[in-house]
């Protein structure tokens, strides 16, 4: 039992857990602070496969941008609470769950199908070097510099679009 | 002993379907939205993953990309609900039926 | 010159296009005149050349072709406008283009101060260019061509006035009903064309006629070309049971009245037949029934025109009698006859109408002869011209319906019998009592008009020179006619002409035993005493002594009314053929079949699409979980796919 694997089943757990608990709550300040919950045990996670820089990424990135918009935009629009899971529409999202089931089935079914564990092998050393910030750094600049500065360029589109399309008419 | 890289990759299968369980059946668009997010995180942690064991990594420079991406697409998508909202004063999904036949 | 035959044809359309297009705009009706009646004056001058040039050939070389253009070459059809310049196109020729010409200068006058003068002498123009086509034509397809351009031509000019009222109905209605009944000749003409090529392979003259002789055809197929052709014959030149269209194109005016049902289009038919003789040669059932029918509508034409009152429509009845005779003399056997005929028919009837149509004229559009009487004071010329012509008519010698009605009732005798040569004189002592009939009430006896309304008065020169040349070729015409007895062997210039066209078709009729020359002219002193005879009565019943018309007529009530309603055959053919279509087509064919199947079909088709659309736009509901839905459902079966394929 060492750490590791005692840390991939807490977080593991959190993260699956939350998912659940995030889709089926009535009140969706509940859902985006479950969502907040699963964004950071899967920062955990990215810790436990070396991925250092990342990890940092997602927590300041997605936990503590994306979500707060996300709460800044339900506080301001302040919608109404939904019904609990089962109590509208109840066989619609049955066989909803049970197609969904089934292709959960499937994917995993695929999964083993193509026996990883037989083609890869981790060796920790390398995966250490793979997720420093100097590796990822030096990759970004040189052999992904286009993409980078596309990145760049999306933003930018993205934020004029958001001002346009929401700002207030003009009078 | 190592993690099989199974469990992982499971872990993201189930955390992928569960999102698409909350995109087809929530009724209200921003929680639709965070669902898809969710969906968007469980492709980063297969990638992730990935480059973890493979010593590659492509995986983790295509995630940074992945957050940009998603994080432009949240901005953008949030800004159409509040246009969405100030003309019809409501987020619920089944009510927004403008391109109905 | 006979390289230049297609001038002939050419020109008159030039004619046609040139008034039809320019015509409008032009306001001196002379030119438009000079115009048209220059380019047949042309015309005829040219078949006059190629006449003499063709005289001057040894007879085995008087049949020469000339090529313009081919037409058709499709699969083993070759089909050229090419003309055929040899002794039976060459009468035709003179025939159509003299008269031709000498009514179209009378057009001049008589058309004077119409509104659409120069329409008229396009249709004129372009009537002339088809006919020619169809005499000049060395093929059948051509020949058509000409054939139906008539049609055309006949129902363009009898609905001229097409505002007027004609009888019951329109003029354009008479001239539909022209077209319509010469269609259904046509189509005759057109399966006998089918039949001639599918037996021979070709549809040019020369070949046809020398494989009709070479091949070994059974007879029954040409018996049933000849009765094919022959239908067409009996749309074109008004014989039983197609003959309705003729009194009702009397619509037109009088000049075209003489050209086309006169003297040319109604003769088309008789042409048509001399063409293919071999054929009818070869065939002797259809000869008969050419002869049979040609005999019957003469004399039942005959007794109609003994009670009409308008003076077109006994002249009407009369050119169907005559044509009548035509097709006896082709059913004898006398091809050559026949064609004569067509010769000094065309003299006297065009001199006939044209003169009626210099009485109409002055007498202000008056066409009843009951209010006629006593004009010969006033109009000399019109009144000596038109007894000419219907003493040559009545067949009196020397004039020239003596020796061509003479020849045809002799050679019905020789050749098929006692009963028909009874019947044709029957006919010819008929003929002679009615055309006197017309004339005694026109030109002779009391005035019954009102002096004070009408002014009669000669007409000008225009209209009464045509009438002198026409006056003096039918006193003269025939003598180029005439018969053995009188004039030796080969006297008979005009037989000796032809013979060369119709001697293969001769050598295959049977020769009927001999008679002699007394019998011939026994024959021919009693139809000329009872011609005579008919006239002095005629003379007798109408200027001496009106009365004895009036009585007869009411004895014999029924059979008045009879001849005066022309048999009832419009009324019968309204009945039994007409009507029963008519209502065939509106109660099954439109209602049913346009209406309800057809339109049916494209509206049902069209509700069906509606239908389906209908039901399967409720999948677009506008929101976008259910679309994901299906995605998610792609994504299942694509999934199945990958594991099926990859185990």
């Amino acid at each position: 039992m060492t750490l590791e694997i005692v840390l991939f089943i807490l977080f593991a757990s959190i993260c699956a857990v939350s998912a659940v608990l995030m889709i089926t709550r009535p009140n969706p300040v509940l859902s985006a602070l479950f969502l907040v919950l699963n964004f950071c045990s899967l920062a955990g996670l990215y810790l436990i496969l070396n991925a250092q820089f990342i990890a940092v990424a997602q927590i300041i990135v997605y936990a503590g941008a994306i979500m707060v918009f996300f709460l800044f935009v339900i506080m301001l629009l302040n919608p109404e609470k939904e019904k609990k899971f089962f109590e509208q529409k109840a066989k619609l999202r049955i066989f909803i769950i049970a197609i969904v089931a089934l292709v959960l089935v499937q994917i995993v079914y695929i999964i083993f199908l193509s026996r990883p564990s037989e083609v890869i092998t981790r060796e920790v050393a390398r995966s250490v070097e793979t997720g420093t910030v100097e590796n990822i750094g030096r990759e970004m600049f040189t052999n992904y510099i286009l993409p980078f500065e596309a990145a760049g360029y999306l933003l930018l589109a993205a934020t004029i679009g958001a001002l346009v399309i929401a700002k207030k008419k003009f009078e | 002993m190592q993690i099989p890289i199974e469990y992982y990759l499971i872990l993201s299968a189930f955390m992928f379907t569960v999102g698409i369980v909350g995109v087809l059946t929530r009724r209200n668009a921003i929680v639709v939205f965070m669902c898809i997010e969710l969906m968007l995180n469980s492709a980063n942690l297969t990638l992730i993953t990935y480059s973890s064991y493979l010593g590659d990594v492509a995986g983790q420079l295509f995630v940074f990309f992945v957050m940009s991406v998603a994080a432009a697409e949240a901005a953008v998508g949030l800004a159409i609900i509040i246009a969405i909202y100030r003309n019809k004063l409501t987020v619920n999904i089944d009510e927004i039926n403008i391109l109905k036949w | 010159m006979i390289d230049l035959i297609y001038l002939t044809v050419l020109l008159p359309l030039l004619g046609f296009l040139f008034n039809g297009l320019v015509g409008p705009k032009i306001k001196s009706e002379k030119l438009i005149g000079i115009v048209g009646s220059g380019a047949i004056g042309l015309s005829f001058i040219i078949v006059v050349g190629a006449f003499f040039e063709t005289l001057a050939l040894p007879v085995d070389q008087r049949l020469n072709i000339v090529t313009l253009f081919q037409w058709i070459a499709v699969a083993g059809l070759n089909i050229s406008f090419s003309y055929q310049v040899d002794q039976l196109s060459l009468v035709m020729s003179l025939i159509v283009t003299g008269v031709g010409f000498i009514i179209h200068v009378y057009s001049i006058g008589y058309m004077h101060g119409d509104k659409s003068f120069w329409r008229f002498f396009a249709y004129l123009n372009l009537f002339i260019f088809a006919m020619m086509n169809l005499v000049l034509a060395d093929n059948f397809l051509l020949l058509f061509l000409g054939w139906e351009g008539v049609g055309l031509c006949s129902y363009l000019l009898i609905g001229f006035w097409y505002d007027r009222k004609f009888e019951k109905s329109t003029t354009s209605a008479a001239g539909l009903k022209a077209f319509v009944v010469n269609r259904i000749g046509d189509f005759g003409f057109l399966l006998g064309m089918f039949l001639i090529y599918s037996t021979f392979g070709t549809l040019v003259f020369t070949d046809v006629f020398s494989r009709a002789v070479s091949f070994a055809v059974p007879e029954h197929i040409f018996v049933l070309i000849a009765i094919f052709l022959f239908i067409g014959a009996t749309g074109k030149s008004a014989q039983i049971p197609l003959l309705v269209w003729l009194p009702d194109a009397m619509a037109g005016p009088t000049p075209v009245s003489a050209l086309i049902h006169a003297a040319t289009m109604v003769t088309a038919g008789v042409y048509m037949v001399a063409r293919c003789s071999i054929i009818y040669a070869s065939a002797p059932a259809a000869m008969m029934v050419v002869a049979v029918i040609g005999v019957v509508t003469a004399f039942f034409a005959a007794t109609i025109g003994l009670v009409q009152n308008d003076i077109k429509k006994v002249l009407a009845y009369s050119t169907v009698s005559q044509l009548g005779y035509m097709f006896l003399a082709l059913g004898a056997g006398a091809f050559s006859a026949g064609i004569f005929h067509v010769m000094t028919h065309a003299f006297f009837k065009a001199l006939l109408f044209l003169g009626a149509g210099s009485v109409i004229h002055s007498m202000h559009e008056q066409q009843d002869i009951r209010h006629y009487g006593g004009l010969k004071k006033y109009m000399p010329l019109t009144y000596g011209t038109f007894l000419v012509a219907a003493v040559a008519i009545s067949g009196i010698p020397p004039l020239s319906g003596f020796f061509s009605k003479d020849e045809i009732l002799w050679y019905s005798f020789t050749n098929l019998g006692f009963i028909f040569w009874l019947i044709g004189l029957l006919t010819a002592i008929m003929t002679a009592f009615y055309m006197f009939r017309l004339y005694f009430m026109t030109f002779e006896g009391k005035e019954k008009f009102d002096h004070h309304k009408v002014h009669p008065h000669e007409s000008p020169k225009l209209m009464t020179v045509p009438l002198v040349v026409l006056a003096v070729l039918s006193a003269i015409g025939g003598f180029i006619g005439i018969p053995e007895i009188f004039s030796g062997e080969h006297g008979n210039l005009f037989h000796s002409w032809l013979a060369p066209v119709f001697k293969t078709s001769e050598m295959k009729l049977l020769q009927f035993g001999s008679h002699s020359h007394f019998e011939e002219l026994l024959l021919m002193i009693i139809s000329v005493v009872a011609a005579a005879g008919a006239i002095f009565y005629a003379r007798y019943v109408y200027l001496k002594k009106p009365e004895v018309a009036a009585k007869t007529s009411s004895k014999f009530k029924g059979i008045y009314n009879l001849l005066l309603n022309k048999y009832f055959l419009d009324e019968t053919y309204e009945a039994t053929i007409i009507n029963p279509i008519v209502k065939g087509s509106e109660s099954f064919l439109w209602k049913i079949a346009d209406n309800k199947i057809i339109d049916g079909l494209i509206n049902n088709l069209a509700k069906l699409i509606d239908i389906i659309s209908g039901s399967i736009k409720k999948i677009q509901t506008g929101i976008a979980q259910p679309y994901a839905l299906v995605m998610v459902l792609g994504i299942l079966i694509a999934l199945f796919w990958i594991i099926i394929s990859y185990s």
